[in-house]
């Protein structure tokens, strides 16, 4: 019987479409001339140039500042909510579920001014520290997803040998079943690290002044600075993303 | 024993119930809340309450908006399934190996910047742009239209980020999906599209309306995409909420707006809560079905 070539052809344009502007981005950032059309040699000067820009190295440090506290928080929250959904079959995690999950589908703009609404309507100076909660608040849901998918493969009669072995609930949770979930956690760590690092609606609208992050810069350079250098500096964060994505992907190969 | 198992289940769930509670759910009531308030000549929310916020909504600009938000839309979502449904059948019959391989492939622009992947596109279209000057070179347009800064462009774009949102769920259907039902369809005698759009696509109907609800939610918040590509006539409600902030500072204004797309997502997003059930959503990290 003969199968369609349709689905095949469709899948190769698809990535076509989904690389093809990354590809022309990273190419253009080698680009000696100042100009995309024109081809000027490769060249390394946009990324030399980039040294010298202190806003960028200032917004830099932010952004680190707020994907690390961020990430470790969500991780925090984000692990023990996956374990109280596997754990526990009730009505408060039905409505606990709807909650972790609702963040996932919820325009950004609307979290965004939520949270600035909600900072204002308290008296919250903006800046560095409602960045973070903000942060915190998207990422949870990520990483209790991936948590939540490693757990659904996670066998806990290994849990019950070590308490007929003796050792307590606790001491259970901590040997036992963290060691063996840490790819998940670290997977979904990087997942929160990478989305903070990336995020511009939900921290545009609860940044205040001196509180620029590096997507805060990279939008003020769209709209008035210079197409190059931000060619430069999207391929340097697009090698962390990737970078990110191929770690975690060998985190989770090794579990199974 | 169970009131120490409850216990354990409160332990678990309060920090990021709690943390959810004050930092999701009381901001989402705020915003409606703030749309009753009067603004304080400084940019912030005054004491007292009124109705004016929502009697300006009346503003004749705003019907327009509404309309290009809701079709611009629905169209990114029509052509984001009729992208992603060929896909998911591919990435459902290719072999394993590939499969891997492909699933990787479409996962990454998940991680990958919303802002650089827009960004990316305003380069490829701009006037100077080889996309344009080979539009002109075959005469398809002339030299002077513009192919950024306006309603197609932004569509273009919108489908572009969201269409990973629809192929992770219709895969994860496609591949629960029993493809001997297609040759057995095909062996009683059905055309090759019969089989298709016959015993397939009811067959993934479940993945297919989660793929709906999943870009059709984000879509209609667009702000970055018609902000960065689009033109002042090709603004969606999502650009009048920031304008409303970051310009005229007008709170209430823009939380009556916020308080209008939210009940514009929040049916969808209870159908995409309550429909599917628990079971057959994507694994955020490799596509699998959990």
């Amino acid at each position: 019987m003969k199968r369609s070539r349709v689905p095949l052809i469709v899948t190769m344009a698809m990535l076509v479409f989904f690389y093809l502007p990354i590809m022309i981005l990273v190419i253009n950032s080698f680009n000696a001339s100042r100009f995309g059309s024109t081809w000027g040699g490769w060249s390394l000067r946009w990324y030399l140039r980039l040294l010298h820009e202190r806003e960028i190295w200032y917004a830099l440090k932010n952004s680190l500042v707020i994907a690390f506290s961020a990430s470790f928080l969500s991780i925090v929250l984000g692990t023990t909510a996956a374990f109280a959904l596997h754990r526990f079959a009730s009505r408060l995690q039905k409505a606990h579920y709807a909650v972790i999950f609702a963040p996932l589908v919820m325009p950004e703009i609307l979290m965004g001014i939520g949270l600035l609404l909600f900072f204002v309507a308290l008296g919250v100076k903006l800046g560095l520290f409602t960045i973070f909660l903000a942060h915190v608040t998207f990422c949870i849901s990520y990483v209790a997803m991936v948590v939540l998918g490693r757990l659904q493969d996670f066998d806990f009669s290994l849990i019950e040998a070590a308490q007929d072995l003796g050792a307590n609930w606790w001491t259970a949770t901590w040997r036992v079943l963290v060691p063996l979930l840490m790819p998940g956690i670290v997977a979904g760590g990087l997942l929160a690290f990478t989305l903070s690092i990336d995020d511009f609606v939900i921290t545009f609208f609860v940044a205040g002044p001196g509180s620029t992050t590096l997507p805060i810069r990279i939008y003020s350079m769209i709209k008035h600075g210079s197409p190059p250098l931000i060619n430069a500096l999207s391929t340097l964060l697009l090698v962390v993303t990737f970078a990110a994505v191929w770690f975690s992907q060998r985190l989770l190969e090794v579990r199974k | 024993m169970k009131d120490r198992r409850r216990f354990l289940e409160l332990l678990a769930t309060a920090p990021s119930a709690l943390w959810l509670a004050v930092f999701f759910l009381v901001p989402t009531v705020v915003v409606f809340a703030i749309a009753f308030k009067p603004t304080s000549p400084y940019g912030g929310v005054d004491a007292g309450w009124t109705l004016e916020t929502l009697a300006s909504l009346g503003n004749p600009n705003y019907p327009s908006i509404l309309w290009r938000t809701f079709w611009l839309s629905i169209l990114t979502t029509v052509i984001s399934i009729i992208i992603a449904t060929p896909v998911g059948y591919f990435l459902a019959r290719v072999r394993k190996r590939w499969r891997q391989f492909l699933l990787l492939l479409i996962i990454v622009p998940f991680w990958t910047s919303f802002l650089i992947r827009i960004f990316a596109w305003k380069v490829l279209l701009h006037p100077d742009g080889f996309i344009k000057e080979g539009l002109v070179f075959l005469h398809l347009v002339d030299g002077g239209t513009s192919l950024l800064y306006n309603a197609w462009a932004v569509l273009l774009v919108m489908i572009y980020s969201y269409l990973p949102f629809a192929i992770l769920p219709i895969y994860a259907a496609a591949e629960r999906f029993d493809f001997q039902l297609i040759e057995a369809a095909r062996d009683l005698g059905a055309r090759q599209w019969q089989s298709f759009y016959r015993i397939f696509l009811p067959g993934i109907r479940r993945g297919l309306l989660t793929a709906v609800l999943m870009v059709f939610i984000p879509a209609l918040g667009s702000y970055l995409i018609p902000d960065l590509v689009g033109g002042p006539d090709s603004e969606m409600l999502g650009n009048k909420i920031a304008q409303r902030v970051f310009m005229d500072r007008n709170l209430p204004h823009a939380s009556a707006l916020s308080a209008l797309l939210t009940l514009a997502v929040l049916l969808p997003m209870t159908a995409v809560l309550f429909l599917p059930g628990r079971k057959g959503r994507p694994d955020l990290m490799t596509g699998e079905e959990k």
